[in-house]
């Protein structure tokens, strides 16, 4: 069961390292976010099935961070991407 | 009994990776920003749930599978909220954003 887990980890990481070829082709910044978006999910995936591989259940904390970083990244890059935009009087509230 | 549960994992488990590989491929092929957000965030977290209940019966205590349920629920409600988001902040400065 052990390696069939870390295959399992190792294939998911496959997987996402190839969509981040979407961080070079781009063509817009939201494409990026969403390659790296990507990695959080499939980091989050790849750490959970470690942590049952090896026993080591701190990496399962990890992914719990992981999740959370990858949420305040995404939430950081909306506000810095496109500011909220007063609809009466159409200026820019930065 | 035990057998039958680790089936139960492989099965899930490679379904689950096999959702990411969906993911993975929708992002690279998919023809404009709204159609791979669609990819990125529906068909990968169908594989991490697919993930965890594979997962879920090699847990070693009711507290580690309720953590791995929680992981779930977490990314859950936040890929939820960020297509929402980043669907939003397309809308409103196009596609070269």
């Amino acid at each position: 069961m052990t390696e069939f887990l870390l295959g399992a980890a190792g294939f998911v990481l496959l997987t996402v390292a190839i969509g981040l070829v979407r961080i070079l082709g781009g063509p817009g910044n939201v494409d990026r976010t969403m390659a790296a978006q990507l990695l959080g999910t499939g980091g989050i995936a790849a750490l959970l099935l470690v942590a049952a591989a090896t026993g080591v259940r701190g990496a399962e904390d990890v992914a719990l961070g992981l999740a959370l970083l990858a949420a305040f990244a995404s939430v950081a890059f909306v506000n810095s991407a496109a500011p909220e935009v007063d609809r009466d009087t159409g200026r820019v509230n930065e | 009994m035990s057998i039958a549960i680790d089936i139960f994992s492989v099965v899930a488990i490679c379904a689950g990776a096999a959702f990411f590989m969906a993911g993975s491929v929708g992002l690279l092929r998919f023809p404009d920003s709204l159609t791979r957000l669609h990819a990125l965030t529906k068909a990968d977290n169908l594989g991490l749930g697919l993930v965890v209940l594979g997962l879920l019966p090699q847990a070693d205590s009711l507290l580690g599978g309720l953590k791995l349920v929680a992981v779930w629920l977490l990314v859950q409600l936040a890929s939820a909220t960020v297509a929402q988001l980043i669907a939003h902040a397309l809308r409103r400065r196009g596609p070269g954003t």
